[in-house]
């Protein structure tokens, strides 16, 4: 391995290592324990211009339940949901689709479709605002949550049809000739071989998009101005202009927004960092 | 009917199966794109009608002082982005230890790149506030007084890329984790035995056995830099004056905010075309490695 191990007979040194690193990491999430520490002072030390002594009390419990019922971060969250719940299943669904044929059969063309699925994937999002706006004008779903949805799903699909086209690809291929050789459609040769094998590629896949989806700002404030279908991004960018003097909301609400991608992220690190290092590194 | 579609079932369901997505991708995103181009030759408020404006749009751009102060925002953060490889880098190298501990401490050091960048925004809005924030407890430290980052014209844009630098030096660091773990450990060792070491080693040993992950990490990088949007509304809605505005915010604000849709298609239209050479590098190489590792 590279760099060189530190050897197993030196622990001393192994946790004297371990001790400078997690100096630099404490450096690195500064601004954040920051923000946390902040999330858990009492409004009266905001109040009193006291950001960084000791806290005069811990107001986690209050802070966060303010967070609820002072502010719609409620009702943000819950559109938050409402948003990138179904764009994920849609993305996962056209992607499938889209792989497997693009993996799995010559045709003129196939090069050209699959590239533009992932140049695509990189414009900037300036370039399609405004048409992508006036059709959802035109459609009457402007300020809905069927907007972004759509406009999710479709941008998504780019990214995510690069990744199961690969992940198919790789696929050993005796197992699609065996198929066509028992006479198997290739609606059969999806149900049966394509679905099942793709299961790892779909976890880490609807991790990624889920954080993506989550985590967009820009779409959040083109197409969804009311507060009935805003999501959480575009939420915490308003509170941050209203509760000025509360930082101690604000801090809390940050943390709250950030909480269901960094769980996702923990519970299944092992597929988000296989997602995201994809095309990287083989296997 | 029956016949028919039994004799060409083997080509259409793949039809069927990529129509979704496909009409879903170009209806949306390449319909769209397309649009936008050719509105960029119109005046248009959103609600009347449009009308043919040649290319004064694009003439207009460039006799606006902003659109200079845009790009050459955009061309700072191109360039101070192109410091989160090195530090990914850096740090994969810190990190990759096999200790008891070291996983939980490496999945902290991602934390910046999984939260929103809104939210990142707010912690170092918070960071570099100059009565209360942690860089003015800093400098108070050292006896000095804080500078106000964000409301100072010739710092702010500074600012702003070294708090988006905070994600992007994560995600390049999880990339090159990833090399790191992919290297030829015979090569390692060969070279280990013919005395190489150090700087040495990391030039002429590892580094070109991380061409890939250095390709996608400095095309993520690019990308990144030149997409930024988020931070800069979070942050500094472009101010002041439009000091930290880039053309990605510059055209949201005139057409959202100023209803100048034509202008602000054309000012998208500019960032498209400079995107565009950075895509098509990126397809060209990416297809080419793709047929040669066929």
């Amino acid at each position: 391995m590279y760099p060189r191990q530190i050897k197993a007979g030196e622990p001393a040194r192994k946790s004297l290592y371990l001790g400078s690193v997690t100096l630099v990491l404490f450096l690195w999430l500064l601004p954040l324990l920051a923000i946390i520490l902040t999330s858990i002072r009492p409004a009266a030390d905001i109040a009193a211009g006291d950001y960084w002594g000791w806290p005069s009390g811990f107001d986690l419990i209050a802070n966060y339940t303010g967070v609820f019922t002072q502010t719609p971060m409620g009702r943000y969250f819950l559109n938050s949901l409402i948003i990138t719940i179904p764009s994920v299943i849609g993305v996962l669904c056209l992607s499938t689709l889209t792989g497997f044929v693009l993996s799995r059969y010559r045709f003129r063309g196939n090069t050209l479709l699959f590239a533009i699925f992932i140049g695509g994937n990189f414009l900037p999002f300036q370039i399609m605002m405004i048409p992508v706006r006036n059709l959802t004008l035109d459609l009457g779903i402007y300020n809905t949550y069927l907007a972004l949805i759509i406009f999710h799903t479709a941008f998504q699909t780019g990214f995510a049809t690069l990744f199961m086209r690969n992940f198919i690809a790789a696929l050993p291929g005796e197992l699609f000739e065996a198929a066509r050789a028992e006479g198997a459609s290739p609606l059969q040769t999806l149900i049966h071989v394509v679905v099942p094998l793709v299961r790892p590629a779909l976890a880490a896949l609807s991790i990624l998009a889920f954080t993506f989806i989550w985590n967009d700002y820009f779409w959040a404030v083109v197409l969804s101005p009311s507060d009935a279908v805003k999501p959480v991004t575009a939420g915490l960018a308003n509170l941050k202009g209203q509760y000025v003097a509360n930082w101690n909301l604000i801090s809390a609400a940050t943390i709250v927004i950030a909480i269901p991608p960094v769980m996702l992220f923990f519970f299944m690190q092992r597929h988000f960092v296989r997602g995201l290092t994809m095309g990287a590194v083989k296997g | 009917m029956k016949t028919l579609w039994r004799r060409h079932r083997c080509w259409l369901w793949p039809v069927i199966f990529l129509a979704p997505g496909v009409i879903l991708f170009w209806g949306v995103i390449v319909a769209s794109s397309a649009q936008s181009l050719a509105i960029s030759f119109f005046r248009w408020d959103g609600f009347g009608p449009m009308t043919w404006a040649g290319l004064s749009n694009y003439v207009e751009l460039l006799h606006d002082p902003q659109f200079y102060t845009s790009l050459k925002n955009n061309i700072i953060w191109l360039v101070m982005f192109m410091a989160a490889p090195p530090l990914g880098l850096a740090i994969a190298l810190l990190v990759n230890q096999q200790i008891r501990g070291m996983r939980l401490v490496k999945s902290l050091f991602f934390m910046p790149l999984v939260m929103s960048q809104v939210a990142v925004g707010v912690v170092f809005a918070w960071f570099y506030d100059p009565t209360n924030g942690l860089l003015a407890l800093i400098f108070k430290a050292i006896g000095a007084t804080a500078p106000a980052l964000l409301s100072n014209p010739e710092w702010v844009t500074v600012a702003v890329v070294i708090a988006a630098l905070w994600p992007q030096v994560s995600f390049c660091m999880i990339l090159f984790m990833a090399g790191l773990n992919n290297l030829d450990e015979s090569q390692i060792a060969a070279a280990r035995v013919d005395g190489a070491k150090g700087w040495h080693m990391l030039r002429h040993v590892v580094l070109p056995q991380l061409r890939q992950v250095n390709f996608i990490a400095i095309a993520v990088t690019v990308i990144g830099a030149l997409r930024s949007f988020d931070m800069i509304s979070v942050m500094t809605s472009g101010g002041p004056f439009g000091s930290s505005n880039v053309l990605a915010y510059q055209m949201y604000e005139q057409s959202i905010e100023a209803y100048r849709f034509g202008y602000g298609a054309a000012i998208a239209a500019v960032l498209f075309v400079v995107m565009a050479v950075f895509i098509a590098w990126y397809l060209h190489r990416m297809l080419r490695m793709e047929r040669e590792g066929a």
